[in-house]
């Protein structure tokens, strides 16, 4: 094997390579790891201090500056870290290239639908 | 040429009726498995916030159809949620150059483990508190 053979080159993976987005996706799993590493522990504290509470007090306490911002914001980060790693995941074991995009699309497709459904109530709460 | 073939002991390796996955590619397998689960989780998640955003009503009808399984939702995820966390520290040392030797490698999965172990353990022991009172 040819040293050109083993070297990731610069120069065949002109502008931003073959995906078009350069190092973007590897670089915001990271981000978004790094922003759950803090968000994630206040996210369980808000739950687990929850449970067996009435719907009042759960109301009140997500619809709170602090843990409304905090539910937001782990959901904005945790949606967006969920919809890239799942990418790499349907990548890695759906070979068939229509039915990789379709399954890719139907997944962010979902997780969109989803985050918007717990974002926005999580503001609605904030701001009732 | 034939007798070479029959001196060689090659390894037959892996043998699947004994193979064990190492340690490195069973924890790394985890980390996908807990990601898609807690990707799954997310439903519930969103289920938990719209009823509370839509009213007592709603929250009230999930409330009742978590009541048999929801603990032990509640307990899978925050089981998950902590290999997650602590293995997905690892990968963030892994993308800063460090520990990517074998010995290194295995030695932070041990304390990824210990991580794991005590994490779940408070996580319960917090939710069987709140569960309590």
């Amino acid at each position: 094997m040819s040293k050109a053979n083993v070297t990731p080159s610069l120069k065949t993976a002109r502008g931003l390579g073959s995906a078009k987005e350069g190092t973007d996706h590897w670089w915001m799993q990271r981000l978004s790891a790094v922003a759950l590493m803090i968000l994630a522990p206040l996210m369980m504290v808000l739950v687990i201090t929850l449970i067996g509470e009435d719907y009042a007090t759960a109301a009140a306490k997500i619809g709170s500056p602090f843990w409304g911002g905090v539910a937001f914001l782990f959901i904005c980060a945790s949606f967006y870290h969920a919809h890239l790693g799942l990418q790499v995941v349907i990548e890695d074991y759906i070979g068939n290239h229509a039915a990789r995009l379709a399954t890719i699309i139907a997944v962010r497709g979902g997780l969109i639908v989803l985050g918007l459904i717990a974002g926005l109530s999580v503001l609605r709460l904030m701001l009732a | 040429m034939t007798e070479q073939k029959t001196s060689v002991q090659r390894p037959l390796s892996p043998h699947l009726q004994v193979y064990r996955l190492p340690l490195l590619p069973l924890m790394s397998i985890s980390h996908r498995v807990t990601g898609v689960g807690l990707a799954f989780g997310t439903l519930v998640l969103a289920w938990w916030l719209a009823a509370l955003a839509t009213g007592p009503g709603a929250y009230a009808i999930f409330s009742a159809f978590m009541m048999p399984l929801g603990g032990l939702a509640l307990l899978g995820w925050m089981i998950a949620i902590a290999f997650h966390f602590c293995n997905g520290i690892r990968h963030l040392v892994w993308d800063t150059g460090h520990a990517l030797e074998l010995e290194s490698a295995e030695k932070a999965g041990y304390f990824v483990l210990a991580g794991w172990l005590i994490l779940s353990a408070v996580l319960v022991a917090l939710a069987a508190f709140f569960w309590a009172t």
